[in-house]
């Protein structure tokens, strides 16, 4: 009975989903991306263009038949090189929010549940890394450690978490005050159980909208980090790297940079689109 | 005897997500000069949508109003142009809101509210009045009101007064323009019956005093009582009942208005058994 | 009188935010890197050069002493000297920052005075065609690489149209001392050189506008919920049901509680603009903040990079302290109540 209901609940939420353009055209992004990303030896037209491989003859070609986006200044396909920039990007997301999301979730739980010293600690903390700015952050952590894309995103994630925190920490305070969870205390449930398996099921729904809008302002940050030369080893393909190497060839070989930019926007406006659309589907309007 | 309000055959229905649902069916009320009127019904009995088409607040769409008239002082309200509409609302039928926490401007002073109010109504009406007379208005209708200190709930902001205070502002802001009819949406039921049982005597006293109609709309019997002398029943989009207060309480004839009359909480008596 | 208590409240909340940035910026400093003095001088400095600018710079002393001195003197607002110039870093950031300010003042009055009256129509023609446009703006202009936006506008105004210059504060050769605020436009009105402030406004025009996209659709997209929050507020409906004319409503009912959410939110989007500032100082060539702190960055001297993070820090928790008085001015209910709704 309770397994019918839950289909048919799935079911509605698809439905109601499905039913939402934005929503769709943003899965429908995001699922591209991700997809391209992995197939990228088999789906690009010249997969051994990630190298160092120089072909001046090729050189500047504008978008035609053989090079959709055209090429490089090194005679590149820049097609190539944008579908597999789009592994740094998502990967780079992915780490991040790996990181980020589980860290300011339990830190959130934690602040709102308890209150007294841990809530104080923890919410000043946040306080803290909120005004810090992630991008000079993660510049100054690069330079002092190897300006690796790598350190980069640990830097990034270290201050990422505070909104992830802040969110938690506002949600579990209206839980906590709802009658089921006084039900489970009265009833001697263990703290971690109504933590974990009364409280965050309710957040669950808003963390994800939260983590779909992240993904897109993380690729946003990663691709100015490597626009300011922040970026993965070259020869291997960086959009905020192509962008800046494109941009001095501007406005003449436009395609060189204003692709990959687009790129960047694409995947990001894809996050972002997914991410509205689980905010009117789960009805949680405060996420932003 | 010629009524102020007239409301004849009215019939609303709504449409939401490609279904209508007929929501009043030929509702008819009369509200003479000086009256004071009851219209009492359950939540989602229609009355709320009786009392919404009489201030011309009912969307449209998704509401429709198919039949009916609403007459008043013999001017058909339904066909009005917009302006003239608009140029009765809150001067010659005003309402007194229900919820005193969240009909008040958070952000502005009493006094700003009032006055803002008060200037519209003036320019609708063409009345001349400067700055200072809407405040000499503004502080009179709030001690009509009973406030112990006007000037000083005039430069309050909401916040700072108690929840029987904003409830005596709200009925200030319905008299600021002299109607002659004024619609009551359960005033009080947000506040304890002690003081909710103070605005409706305030209500009442106002309304003998000034020779005001008076249309209560509410869901307690106990309400009608106390300030009415004729009432209309609704259920389901319909009147079921009518009869001066008196009689309806000592013999009702609707199954309806028994069940409803047997809900008030009554203060002494005995239990039935 | 509460007011005054949540604004002290505020501010002792602040200095704490203080504190704690300068140990987090210490500690990535001083403690990450090992040797700063070896960084900065690179490995091919003698192991004579490196303790010498140890001992001059107090490297040698213990940590905890080290961070007493770096705290006493951002007490007195001293932000140390840089280890390759050996200049004063807060010379260098008085000289830069005033660049950054303008420019991020602009950016903010350009975000407030186009997104909020967007936000405003959206939601006064909720689900029509305007609503859909400020929606789809909002989005887009939030999704878009700052850098970008940057590069496109730098392009189309500054080389296609060639309406606009690209790069810098002012035509090369111009002869001005912006010696009183260091704002140029302040300054220039300040000494009546008209030419001066708009030769400084041409300049401005790009950037600040490259810069304030994304957060003018972030206002224009909060002030639309917010407005619409409002509007079906019972407070409203008094309103309609007195007559109150529906322009005076929606402007003076509807949008001064409104206004607190975006008021809100630009203090908190702060930091992510000072990030995107760099960016866009970068490809304008603005002689600001970003241009020393990159520099600083990529010669890893190490006091200039802290200098910068700090006053980065410092300028958000500042403005987020005024945003906090002018809620207060909006919302009587933060002014009595002395904490927010």
């Amino acid at each position: 009975m309770s397994e019918l209901a839950a289909l048919s609940n799935s079911y509605q939420n698809w439905y109601r989903f499905s039913r939402n353009p934005t929503a769709v055209i943003g899965l429908v992004i995001v699922v591209v991306s991700i997809l391209a990303a992995l197939l990228a030896p088999h789906i690009t037209p010249y997969p051994d263009h990630i190298g160092a491989i120089v072909d001046f003859r090729n050189r500047h070609q504008p978008p035609s038949a053989a090079h959709w986006f055209g090429t490089d200044n090194v005679g590149r396909d820049i097609l190539t090189r944008v579908i597999f920039g789009l592994r740094v990007s998502l990967m780079l997301a992915f780490v991040v929010l790996i990181i980020a999301v589980p860290f300011g979730t339990v830190l959130g739980l934690l602040a709102g549940y308890f209150g007294g010293w841990t809530e104080i600690v923890i919410m000043r903390l946040t306080d803290i890394a909120l005004a810090l700015p992630p991008l000079i952050m993660a510049l100054a952590v690069a330079a002092v450690l190897e300006p690796s894309l790598m350190n980069a995103m640990l830097a990034i994630a270290s201050l990422w978490w505070t909104w992830h925190t802040r969110l938690v920490y506002s949600m579990v305070r209206q839980i906590r005050a709802l009658e089921y969870v006084e039900a489970a205390e009265t009833l001697g449930a263990s703290k971690t159980h109504i933590l974990f398996r009364e409280i965050l099921p309710n957040c669950v729904s808003a963390i994800a909208v939260k983590t779909s809008l992240d993904a897109g302002f993380v690729i946003l940050i990663g691709a100015s980090l490597s626009f300011l030369g922040l970026g993965i080893q070259p020869p291997t393909p960086d959009l905020g790297t192509m962008v800046s190497d494109g941009a001095s060839f501007l406005p003449d070989y436009w395609w060189e940079s204003l692709l990959p930019g687009t790129a960047i926007l694409f995947v990001a406006l894809g996050f972002n689109l997914l991410g509205d659309g689980l905010r009117d589907l789960f009805d949680v309007e405060d996420v932003r | 005897m010629t009524s102020l309000l007239s409301v004849q055959g009215l019939s609303v229905s709504f449409t939401t997500y490609g279904r209508t649902a007929e929501v009043l069916k030929g509702v008819s009320l009369d509200v003479p000069q000086g009256a004071q009127v009851a219209l009492v019904g359950e939540s989602g009995s229609g009355k709320s949508v009786t009392m919404k088409a009489i201030m011309g607040l009912l969307p449209q769409p998704p509401a429709r109003i198919h039949a009916g008239r609403i007459m008043f002082d013999g001017r058909d309200l339904l066909t009005l142009p917009e302006r003239e509409r608009v140029a009765l609302r809150g001067t010659a039928m005003s309402m007194v809101f229900q919820d005193p926490m969240s009909s008040l401007n958070p952000v502005w002073t009493i006094e700003d509210q009032l006055s803002t109010i008060l200037k519209y109504a003036d320019r609708r009406l063409g009345r001349d009045r400067d700055r200072r007379g809407r405040r000499a208005r503004v502080i009179e209708v709030l001690s009509q009101v009973r406030m112990r200190d006007p000037e000083r709930v005039a430069g309050s902001f909401p916040i700072m007064l108690s929840g029987g205070m904003r409830q005596r502002v709200l009925i200030a802001m319905a008299l600021l323009s002299e109607p002659r009819l004024l619609i009551a949406d359960e005033p009080g039921t947000a506040l304890d019956v002690t003081t909710q049982a103070q605005i409706l005597k305030l209500l009442r006293d106002l309304v003998e005093a000034q020779g005001l109609a008076l249309l209560m709309i509410t869901h307690n019997l106990g309400v009608v009582r106390e300030t009415s002398n004729y009432v209309y029943v609704m259920n389901k989009g319909e009147i079921v009942e009518e009869g001066p207060t008196a009689d309806l309480f000592a013999a009702p004839r609707q199954q309806y208005t028994r069940d409803l009359i047997a809900a008030v909480p009554r203060l002494t008596g005995r239990v039935a058994t | 009188m509460e007011f005054l208590g949540f604004l002290a409240r505020r501010l002792a909340w602040s200095l704490l935010v203080l504190v704690g940035l300068s140990v987090v910026i210490f500690v990535i400093a001083r403690v990450v890197p090992g040797d700063p003095a070896r960084m900065a001088l690179g490995p091919r400095a003698s192991a004579e050069q490196v303790t010498e600018l140890q001992e001059k710079l107090g490297l040698n002393l213990p940590l905890y002493q080290q961070y007493g001195r770096f705290i006493g003197g951002l007490a007195q607002g001293e932000l140390g000297q840089s280890l390759l110039t050996e200049r004063s870093v807060n010379l260098d950031i008085r000289t830069t920052f005033p660049a950054t300010l303008e420019l991020v003042m602009a950016t903010v009055i350009i975000a407030f005075l186009f997104g909020v009256p967007l936000g405003v129509a959206a939601a006064r023609w909720k689900d029509s065609w305007p609503d859909n446009l400020v929606r789809a703006f909002a989005i887009v202009a939030a999704v878009m690489p700052t850098f970008f936006i940057a590069l496109l506008l730098q392009v189309l105004a500054g080389y296609v149209l060639q309406i606009l210059p690209t790069t810098g504060r002012l035509p090369t050769g111009t002869e001005f001392e912006a010696d009183i605020t260091g704002l140029l436009i302040v300054d220039g009105l300040l000494k009546g050189q008209l030419h001066v402030v708009f030769e400084a406004m041409r300049h401005l025009l790009l950037p600040a506008l490259a810069l304030s996209l994304a957060t003018m659709g972030q206002m224009a997209r909060i002030t639309r919920a917010s407005m619409i929050d409002v509007s079906r507020q019972d407070y409203i409906e008094a309103a309609r049901a007195f007559g109150v004319p529906d322009r005076v409503r929606l402007f003076k009912y509807q949008l001064r509680p409104a206004f607190v959410p975006p008021l809100t939110i630009m203090g908190l989007e702060f930091a992510s603009l000072i990030g995107g500032a760099f960016v866009v100082e970068l490809i304008f060539s603005w002689p600001g903040m970003a241009a020393y702190g990159i520099r600083a960055i990529t010669q890893k001297d190490l006091n200039a990079i802290m200098g910068v993070v700090m006053v980065s820090g410092l300028f958000f928790v500042l403005v987020n302290l005024l945003i906090d008085v002018l809620v207060g001015l909006v919302d009587p209910r933060i002014r009595i109540r002395g904490r927010r709704a």
